[in-house]
C-alpha cells in the first residue's frame, strides 16, 4: 500500500496514471517560473508547483495536473494558475476522455496577490467550459494540505470529488478562521475538530466528495477510473436547480447543528463519535443508505 | 537569496541518452534538484539559488564531495534551495543522480 498523502505531486501523478503513459507538458527543464517571487527574492521553482501533462488511466486518454503541497502549499499563482488554465483548455481541443486534478492547495498565493486571483478565476471559468462541452473533470483530495479558499470551489464546480478521510476540503482553511474569528469559534490546533469538519468523512456524508477512499494510491486510482467511466457532465439548468434545492434543504435540515457530530446523529448514526475511527470500507458501508 | 556556481572539468561523461531529472521540493530545509544533459567535454556545472544567504564556503565543500563521490561530467545540475542543511543537499544530489542514470523520470 502507498500512501497518497505522502506522495509528492510527481509520485501521484507516477503511480495513479497506466504505468509510463505520462507525458509532461512545460517540464521543469524548460524552467517556466514565476516572476514575482524572484522580485520579493523568494525562492522559486521550476514547476512553479505544478505538474501538468497527458497520459493514460485505465486505458483511456486523460489530461492531468498535479498541485505539489510541499511547494507554498500549492498555491496558485500566475503561472501555476495559467498552467492549470491551459490544460484545462487544451482539454476543449483535444477531448480527452476526462481531466484529472490532483490537488493540495491553500488557494491563492498571497505573494502574487490579484494575479493569482485572477488565475483562480480563470480555472473556474475553464473547469464550467470543459464540463459545459461534456468532458468531466475528476477532483482527488487526499494531500497533507488538503484543499481550500479558491481550489475549493473549483472543487464543487467539478464533476466527482473522490476524498480519503485525510483529505480536508472547504473554502476558509481553519488557520484562517481561527485568525479572523477567534480560537472560540474554531480552535484549527484540534485535529479532531479539523478532520470532522472538513475531513473527507463528514465531505462524503454531505454529499460533497462522491467516494472516500483509504490513503492509498491503487485505491485512488481505482476510484478516479470508476469515476471516469460514470461522470455525465450535466450543467443544464434544471440540474443547478436541483443542486440549489438540494442546499436550500441542507440548511434547513442542519441549521441549527453546532458540530458536525449533531450532523452524524441526525443522519442515523447512533454512535457518531466512533465513525473518525473507522477504516474507509468499514465507514463507507455504514454510511449506506445514511448520506445526506 | 544568493546565486553561486561551480564548474568542474574532467568528469566522466554521464549517460547519454538520459533525460532531465528532478529530484526534492523547494520547500523549508529542502532543495529541488534539476540534472540535464549536456555535451560541455566532462564538465559539470552546478547553478544554486539559496534562500540562505553567506554560506557559500560551506556549498563550495559539498559540491567538492558530490564531485569527488561522483565523477561525472557532461551534465548541468541547478539547485533552488530553502535552507537545507549540508546532508540533505547532499542526499538530493545522490537521489537525482541515482533516478538521472536509472532513465530518468
Amino acid at each position: 500500500m502507498t500512501s497518497y498523502y505522502e506522495a509528492s505531486a510527481r509520485e501521484r501523478v507516477a503511480g495513479l496514471l497506466d504505468a509510463g503513459s505520462f507525458i509532461e507538458i512545460l517540464p521543469p527543464q524548460e524552467r517556466v517560473m514565476s516572476p514575482h517571487l524572484l522580485q520579493l527574492d523568494t525562492p522559486a521553482a521550476f514547476d512553479d508547483g505544478i505538474v501538468v501533462g497527458e497520459g493514460r488511466l485505465g486505458g483511456r486518454p486523460i489530461l492531468v495536473a498535479a498541485q505539489e503541497g510541499g511547494f507554498m502549499g500549492g498555491a496558485v499563482g500566475e503561472v501555476h494558475g495559467a498552467k492549470l488554465t491551459g490544460l484545462l483548455e487544451r482539454a476543449l481541443d483535444t477531448r480527452p476522455a476526462g481531466v484529472i486534478l490532483l490537488v493540495e492547495s491553500g488557494g491563492v498565493r498571497l505573494h502574487e496577490a490579484n494575479a493569482g486571483l485572477i488565475a483562480v478565476s480563470e480555472i473556474m471559468r475553464a473547469v464550467l467550459a470543459l464540463r459545459g462541452a461534456g468532458v468531466p473533470v475528476i477532483l482527488l483530495d487526499g494531500g497533507q494540505f488538503g484543499c481550500f479558499g479558491g481550489m475549493g470551489i473549483v472543487a464543487r464546480l467539478c464533476d466527482a470529488v473522490i476524498m480519503s478521510e485525510e483529505g480536508r476540503l472547504g473554502l476558509s482553511g481553519p488557520e484562517v478562521i481561527e485568525t479572523t474569528c477567534g480560537v472560540e469559534e474554531f480552535d484549527s490546533r484540534d485535529r479532531a475538530l479539523v478532520w470532522r469538519t472538513v475531513g473527507g468523512k463528514h465531505r462524503y456524508l454531505l454529499g460533497e466528495a462522491a467516494e472516500i477512499v483509504a490513503d492509498d494510491m491503487a485505491a485512488f486510482r481505482a476510484a478516479a477510473i470508476a469515476a471516469l467511466e460514470h461522470a455525465r457532465p450535466d450543467l443544464s439548468l434544471a440540474a443547478l436547480e436541483a443542486e440549489h434545492a438540494g442546499l436550500g434543504a441542507r440548511i434547513t435540515r442542519f441549521g441549527a447543528c453546532r458540530d458536525a457530530l449533531d450532523i452524524w446523529r441526525d443522519l442515523g448514526f447512533e454512535a457518531p463519535d466512533r465513525l473518525p475511527l473507522l477504516e474507509a470500507d468499514a465507514f463507507r458501508a455504514l454510511a449506506a443508505g445514511r448520506r445526506a | 537569496m544568493e546565486r553561486l556556481t561551480f564548474t568542474y572539468a574532467g568528469g566522466r561523461p554521464a549517460t547519454r541518452n538520459a533525460k532531465a531529472t528532478l529530484a526534492g521540493v523547494v520547500g523549508s530545509g529542502n532543495l529541488e534538484v534539476l540534472v540535464e544533459p549536456v555535451a560541455q567535454d566532462g564538465a559539470v556545472t552546478i547553478e544554486v539559488t539559496t534562500a540562505a544567504v553567506g554560506f557559500g564556503r560551506i556549498w563550495q565543500a559539498v559540491m567538492d564531495d558530490f564531485f569527488a563521490r561522483h565523477g561525472l561530467g557532461d551534465l548541468r545540475i541547478s539547485i533552488n534551495d530553502v535552507g537545507a542543511t549540508p546532508a540533505v543537499v547532499s542526499l538530493r544530489l545522490d537521489q537525482a543522480i541515482e533516478t538521472y542514470l536509472g532513465g530518468g523520470q
